[in-house]
Parts: structure tokens; sequence; C-alpha cells
């Protein structure tokens, strides 16, 4: 895009450059206006049917539509002109009178574009006599996650260029004319496309709605999240939206370099592990034949003895959906000793792509930070790590949930100390168990597959004493006088980024929202 | 025009010569009348003589927007990089409007002598002849001549023997109004809904399939050949008023006159003589009280502007309407012009393709409005708040629809309001009608 020519032209006053082709209602957002419109959605071909960005450009006639219009050298576009303002506001009319405008009652409402928009600029009352019947047509299940309400569609037909053009299973369509229209499926088929949870989020008004999160709560009851999706190493930007902390539901963040404005119907899903309630809520040490709750300082005191008196080798067990902070100072606590750093993943054949966006799949390796762990030098060898134990003077474990792995085999290490968010029945043969926070309730980092390191943000509180991992390692390695501690996840970031080559330069502010990928260079312990 | 009946004197007949001349279908019978010769004339000249030709005769579209055929012509690349279409719009469904339907039932080959000229000025391959799906007898007179032609060697791979491939096609509509628009039936053709397309692109930069294409009326094709046979400037001569208004052009008459059916006059010929001589006249005892001169879409005209209209684009701007497709409907006093305003609001609401917000409501909403009124509901406001749909319905969305179902309500209102207040002050007895179509 550097080389197009720019463009000079005003908006509301205001006037910017932008390059050649650029449409009217993209220039408006940089120029600080927001055109108000339906149909158009920047991750999908333009359509221009809702007809309610129609702007007022000096010198043309008619009105023209923001949204398939494009800039031209002196433009002038007046977006709140009388004659702008009086067509929006009759299209707002218009598309109340077969709305059935039962707002209290709906999904959407508070996050409505419909409501915001007639509430903007809209009338204060219809001019639609109460008696005439308005359009009616029965809910529909879609499939998938996917519930249609057709009476309150505005056939904007996002849903359908979404399926047409970018997931490319063209199973939605208009059906009927006039106002008789209606969105409708393929006979056969159903709207079970890995990526079809998508049109829910497109949708402007109340039409399409997530079974999932049917009144499950009100938008304005919500507190919203960055967050980076769990479900795969693809690292789709989400929201995490929360309701008295509790997770109802994820949904993307527009990214252009990871996901654009889409996430899949697996990643949606993560969100309900964040509210599991059998977390460890205090720190446990073993005492005679049990674990027993005990106060944090008392826990980092047995494992810093513990680690003291060990040496030789030890093995930290880390789960690839760890903090990329955690991982790290993990590798810390342990550098005095001969160190196999090991994961494992959960990988499934095949990836579901989603066609119409480049470099975007559910990918098969179903784990934020795959490469995190990675560039850090673990490796993926769980077995030769596990028959490493019986060497070994520490085990650390590291969230991985031991699925397969035995009390017994964890024991046969000369010591086990436990960092967890819930306590799988193997880990009750640790000596020390220290309760930590998971994804939605700690700031960190992943590194998704194309080595872009992404911050997530703290969502709700982690339950009782749990903390995170970055704090929980940090005050370890404090008592062991081997760096830390950290009041931040941006301080143990800032440690690591100095002491990991392949984070060099990086920290929390440069990762922002949007993420960064790490310099170039060969990761660290990756063999061939 | 010759069929049903022997064409008026006042008549100027050069499409509808051979109307009701059974044998003119056949090939043998239309190259006995002189058929083919322009087309073998054409193609032994350059496309661009082709064009400078009908620009000179000063032809323009007679589907309704009236735009010069050879400037549209000319509008295609010179320079040809893919392939060219022409599309021949044979979706004539506007109300009122059965022109194309007669040149299509009787002079099949001059149809289709006409899209090969057009298809050659414009370097086009591919014909595809869209004919509305209620249209079943020209269509299988329509398949018929162009088998026909096919085999005589008039269209194929050597077109008339002259090594160039012309090819045509016919596609045929399911009935929708809304295909007769044109990027609605290039959408059409390639096999999707029927909906307008957002314009630019324009059809000749990004046409059916995305490559350049031209879109012509069946009568505006059917006049090519006569225009290649005897001149620009004969063609220009044809002209009783504006200048800029040429030719011939075929009026389809309906409603209360005596001889209702398809007229071809000069350009410029007066509305008034149309409808009282040539047609013979509203039937007896009643008296001209309104008509609508370019199909349904157009302003509805008083009896005194109808009787002072000279029958030209020009002339019909004039008195605040438009030439359209030149389907003439004629009302009498005994028509009653509420209802007939909310028939032909309903017709257009139920043609609306969807897309737009304003035609999509706008349309249902005004066919409410008016059977309210009908059913002796209405209240004055009703007037007002029609007006004023009316105003959110005109130019601004993608194709024309919402403004045709504007332009006869405002005309209506405004023309006849008296019919309107009659019924919403209650001197006048309802008329309810069964809700929606």
């Amino acid at each position: 895009m550097a080389d197009l020519p720019l463009i000079n032209l005003t908006i509301e006053g205001v006037s910017l450059s932008v390059p050649k082709g650029t449409l009217v209602i993209e220039a408006a957002k940089q120029a600080g206006v927001m055109i108000p419109h339906y149909c158009y959605h920047s991750g999908l071909p333009v359509a221009g049917v809702c007809r309610m960005c129609l702007v007022d450009i000096e010198k043309t006639p008619k009105l023209q539509i923001a949204c398939a219009t494009q800039v031209a050298e002196g433009m002038v576009v007046n977006v709140h002109g009388a004659q702008a303002r009086e067509a929006r506001k009759g299209v707002l009319e218009f598309l109340l009178i077969n709305h059935p405008l039962d707002c209290p009652i709906c999904d959407q409402a508070g996050e409505c574009e419909l409501q915001d928009y007639v509430f903007q600029e809209g009338r204060a009352r219809t001019r639609y006599t109460p008696t005439y019947a308005k359009r009616f047509n029965p809910v529909e299940d879609f499939g998938g996650d996917v519930l249609y309400v057709p009476n309150r569609c505005i056939l904007c037909t996002r849903c359908v260029r979404f399926m047409d053009h970018v997931a490319e299973e063209p199973i939605l369509n208009v059906s009927e004319r006039g106002d008789r229209a209606y969105i409708g499926i393929h006979p056969d088929r159903r709207l079970d496309h890995p990526w079809a949870g998508n049109v829910v989020d497109l949708c402007p008004v109340g039409s399409l709605l997530s079974k999932d999160f049917l009144h499950k709560a009100r938008a304005w009851e919500l507190d919203k999240t960055a967050s980076v999706c769990t479900g795969c190493s693809q690292g789709c930007n989400i929201h995490l939206d929360t309701r008295d902390n509790v997770v109802v539901r994820a949904r993307p963040r527009a990214n252009l370099e990871v996901n654009q404005y889409f996430m899949c119907d697996h990643g949606r899903m993560q969100y309900r592990w964040m509210n599991r309630g059998d977390r460890i809520e205090a720190p446990l040490v073993a005492q005679g034949d049990g674990l027993v709750a005990v106060s944090w300082d008392h826990a980092f005191a047995r494992a810093a003895q513990i680690l003291r008196g060990a040496s030789g080798r030890a093995v930290v067990l880390a789960s690839p959906r760890a903090a990329t902070e955690a991982l790290f100072l993990a590798k810390r606590l342990l550098a005095g000793f001969e160190l196999t750093a090991a994961f494992r993943v959960e990988r499934v054949s095949g990836e579901a792509p989603l066609a119409g966006v480049p470099n975007l799949a559910l990918r098969g390796e179903r784990a934020p930070n795959v490469m995190g762990a990675t560039l850090l030098g673990y490796a993926e060898q769980f077995e030769t790590a596990l028959q490493a134990l019986n060497r070994s003077a520490v085990v650390l474990v590291v969230d991985d949930p031991l699925d397969g792995v035995s009390a017994d085999q964890l024991r046969a290490a000369g010591h086990v100390i436990y960092l967890g968010t819930a306590l799988p029945d193997p880990a009750r043969a640790a000596h020390v168990v220290l309760p930590v926070a998971n994804v939605a309730e700690e700031d960190g980092t992943f590194v998704n597959r194309d080595q872009r390191v992404q911050r997530y943000f703290q969502a709700k509180p982690a339950p009782g004493m749990a903390r995170p991992a970055w704090w929980v390692l940090g005050e370890l390695l404090a008592e062991l006088e081997l760096g830390g501690p950290f009041t931040s996840a941006a301080e143990a970031f800032a440690w690591l980024a100095a002491e990991e080559p392949r984070f060099g330069g990086l920290s929390y502010e440069l990762l922002g929202t949007r993420g960064a990928v790490v310099p170039a260079g060969q990761p660290a312990g990756v063999s061939a | 025009m010759g069929y049903p009946h022997k064409p008026h004197p006042k008549e100027m007949v050069v499409l509808s010569q051979y109307f009701g001349d059974a044998e003119a279908r056949t090939y043998d019978g239309w190259v006995k009348r002189g058929g083919y010769q322009a087309l073998e004339k054409a193609l032994a000249m350059e496309p661009a003589q082709v064009i400078e030709m009908v620009k000179e005769s000063g032809l323009r579209g007679r589907g309704g927007a009236g735009f010069p055929a050879g400037v549209k012509w000319s509008f295609m690349p010179k320079e040809k990089k893919k392939p060219h279409y022409l599309c021949c719009n044979a979706d004539e469904s506007e109300p009122g409007t059965f022109k194309d339907r007669e040149i299509m039932r009787w002079t099949p080959h001059g149809l289709i002598e006409g899209c090969a000229i057009a298809q050659y000025a414009i370097q086009a391959e591919v014909t595809y002849l869209y004919i509305r799906g209620e249209f079943t007898e020209p269509l299988r007179i329509m398949e018929q001549a162009l088998a026909e032609a096919y085999q005589r060697g008039v269209l194929g791979s050597n077109a008339m023997g002259t090594g160039k491939r012309l090819d045509m096609y016919i596609h045929r509509g399911a009935g929708a109004y809304i295909c007769g628009e044109e990027t609605a039936l290039m959408n059409s053709i390639e096999g999707r809904r029927g909906n307008p397309r957002i314009r630019p692109p324009f059809p000749a930069a990004y046409g059916v399939f995305g490559m350049p294409t031209t879109v012509n009326n069946v009568e505006t094709l059917a006049s090519v050949p006569h225009i290649i046979n005897r001149g620009g400037a004969w063609y220009k001569s044809l002209s009783l008023s504006h200048p800029k208004s040429t030719g011939t052009k075929l009026f389809s008459v309906c409603g209360n006159v005596k001889r209702p059916g398809n007229y071809e006059v000069t350009m410029g010929f007066p509305l008034g003589e149309l409808i009282h001589e040539v047609c013979g006249g509203v039937p007896a005892g009643r008296t001209l009280k309104a008509c609508v001169p370019g199909g349904s879409s157009v302003p509805i005209l008083t009896r005194e502007e109808a009787e002072s209209c000279k029958l030209d684009y020009e002339g019909c701007v004039e008195k605040g309407t438009m030439l359209g497709s030149g389907g003439l409907i004629v009302f009498d006093d005994s028509a009653d012009m509420v209802y007939q305003i909310m028939r032909l609001a309903r017709f257009y609401a139920h043609e609306s393709c969807a897309q737009c917000t304003q035609c999509r409501e706008g349309t249902a909403w005004t066919v409410r409005i008016l059977q309210r009124i009908l059913a002796g509901q209405g209240e004055q406001k009703d007037l007002e708040l029609l007006l004023d749909l009316s105003e959110q319905m005109t130019g601004k969305t993608i194709c024309v629809l919402s403004d045709s179902c504007a332009a006869p309500v405002v005309s209506g209102i405004k023309k006849f309001r008296g019919e309107f207040d009659a019924y919403i002050n209650g001197t006048r007895r309802p008329r309810p009608v069964l809700v929606h179509a």
C-alpha cells in the first residue's frame, strides 16, 4: 500500500491524506468520524445494501454510500449534514417497521447497532400504524452454535457474505423477495463449518445468536478483557467477556496480522475450563500421609529448602498452555541443575482453515504456547523426561495435567514440586503444591506458531490464594537469591527479554495489544 | 402495426411492418423481405464504422433510460483483452409494456440480425438473449429462429461465411421483474440471484462473468438493421419534435381505449392523437382522465398534460414524466386512481429484490398505507407520510425500483388528491382490499 499515491480530502471539516483506492467509510475512521453502517464490514466484500452510510459529497447530485465510494482528490464529505442525517433517519425508520423491538428479551441488546444508531439519530416515535402486522417467521436452528431469529433480521447479508467469501462454504442465502425476505439455509446443510460461529459476531442485530450464550447475560453486565485464544497454536486475538468474575464467552478481537476479525468455534468453547471449580486454593505441603494447606511463606520456605538441599539432575514437565514468563522462570529456578525441560501437546491430525483468510486455521497443535516453550529450550520429549525422573533430584511440574503419569513415576525423583491450577491425583505425590492462576486470571504472554509474542490480560481474580505463576516463581527465586521478586508480569517479562536473546528488545509496552514477532534468529534449543 | 389491427395511416411502420405476417418468422420469409442484408453490409464494415453509423442515427435506448445506443457501444474497450458480451434484454416485464413480445413473436430474425450487428460492433463473441420466463410463445419462436439461423450459417463460428464468430444463446428468466435491470440481468445469467449490482464498475468494464458487456433492449437492437440498411441520416430524419429523439417508437397501449395494442409512431408524435385517433379514443360515453406514458414506473399525466404531450424523451420530461419503455396505460373517468396506484405499488412491493432497505420496507409500507386509505381508515397525515416515504425512496438505492414505486404515488397524490381525500373523509364508499399479494 505504501507505494500508492496519496489523495487529499476533507471529511466533516477534517483534512487528511489517504492512499488512492481507500473507501470513504475507512478514510472517515482515520479522520475520527464514525459513519453509521450495517452491511459494511472491513473483513467482508462490499454489498452496499443497507444504505445506512449515505453521506453528502459536495458536487455530487445524490447522496452516496460511503462504503462503496472511493476517495477522490479534493473531495469534501459531509457526514452529519441535514440531508444525510435525514436519509439515515429514513433508513432507521424503515428498518424498524418489521423489527419486533423485543430488546428486553434479546441477547444483542446493549451491543446492538440498531439500538445504537436509532438512539443516536433515529426518530423518537415510529409513524408505522400499530395495527399493521409485522413480518413473522419462526426461530430457526441453523445448526452448529447458531440460532436464527428472522424477525429481528435487517438483511444486511453479512452472514451470507461471510459464508460465501470467507468460509467459502456458500450455504446461506437471501430467500424470498421484498419485505418477505429472510436468510435461508441450504435444505440439506447445517451451519457446522468450524468457523461458522463468526456469523453471530458479524450480525449487527440480535438475529443470529449463539446457542451457548443464549440468555446467559445482558451485554451491559459484561466486562471485556483483551486475551489470546488458548485453543491452538494460531494465537487468535480475543476478548474474554466476564460477568461477576465468571467467563461467559470469548469473542474475536481484530488483529489483521493474525486472525483478522475471526475466531473458530473450537476456540470459542475454551472459556469453559477457565471457570472450573475444582481449583487448588491454598499452597500445600506434604505432611504424614497427605497434603496440608499452609501459608505462602511456609510453602516457599519448604520449596527453597528442597531446592537448596538438592543437586545433580532436575526435570521440568511444563504445559505449553503456561505463560512464556512461567516457562522462563521455571528454567531459571533450576538453573543450577543438570536440567531436562520437556513439554507435551495434544495433536490433532488435520487443520480447519478459514479459506478466505491467508494463514488462518484451527491448528493441529492444540495449545497456545508451543512456540514459546520451544524458543525457551523446552523439548517435546515428555516420555524421555519421564524416564529421567528416577535419576533426578527434583521434578518441577508446571501445570501439566499429568494424564497417564502415576504418582510412583513422579516419586522416582527425589522431590516433586507441583505448580498448577488443579490437583490431579498423581500430583498428590508432590512435596510442595503451589496454586497458580489460569490464563483468565493473570497477565502473561504466549508465542504463536509464527513466533509472534502476544500479551493477554487478567479478566478475573484467581480463586483463594492462587497467584500468577510469574509471582510464585519470582518469590521462590528471590527466596533462593537467584532473581526476582516481581511486582508485575511486565517485570518478569523484562528479565526474560534481558536474558533470552530471542526475546531481546521486546517489552510489554512494545507488544501492546497486538503483539510483535520475535527478532529473527535460530531458536534456542531446537535441534534440527 | 399490422396485428391485430391494420396499420393506422398516422403510424410510421418500420419495426412492426411484418407484425401479423407469419411467413416473416421463417428464415426464407425473412430473407425474401430483405432480411440479413444489413448484417452482410455491417460485417463488411469496420466495427467502429457501425458504431459511428448508429451514433449518427441518434438511436436511444428503448428500454426506458433513453441512453444513446452508439455511445453506449463506444464505451466498450477498443483494444480487446478479454471476451466481450452482448446481452439482449428481453425480460420485458414493466406493467403496461408488451412491445418486445410482439417483436419476438413476429420478427425473430429481425432481432437476431440486430443482435448480430451489435455484437459485431462491440466485438463480442457471444450474445445472451435474456427472455422473460412468462414469454412461452416468444421463447418457442425465438428458439426456432435461432436454430434456423445457425443452420443457415448466419451464426456460428463462420458467421455469414466471413470467418467471424457470432454465437447466440437464449437464457430464460424465471419471472422476476428486477431481472430486467441490466446488472440484475447479468447476475441472473451467471446463475446468481437477480440482484442489481452497485455501480461503478459499469457493465462496459465489468459485466457478465466480469467481462466487458453491453446490455440493450429488444426494440433498440431490432432497430439497428433498419439503420444499417437505410443509413443513420434517414433514421435521424424521423423526428417530429425534438432533434435528439429520433426514429420510430412502439407504444403498447392498454387500459381504457377502444383499440388497445402496439402502435409504431415517429418520435415526437402527439400523445393526444395516439389515444384519441390511432387507438380510437376512450370507450363511448367516457372521458379521458389520466395516462401513464412510459410503463408503470413513470409519473402519471392528467388529461390536460397528456393531450399536450409530445411522445419523445424531451417532450415527456417537459410534462414531468418519462418516455420510459413506451407502455401507455390509459385511464378514463371510471378509473379509481387510488386503487390503481395501490395496485402499482403492490407490484413493486412484490418485485423488490430486498437488497436496499428503503425499497424492501418502503414499497410494502406504501402498499399498506394505500390499502388503509382504500378501506376508509386513512387520515390526512397518511398522505404526507406517503410523500415523505416516497422522498426517502427516491435516489437513495442501488437501482431505481423504489423510485419507480414512488413516482406514481407522488404524481397521483399531487394530481388526484381529491380522490384520496374522498376516501379519507368518507364521501367515497370504502373499498377494502385483501391484505397483501
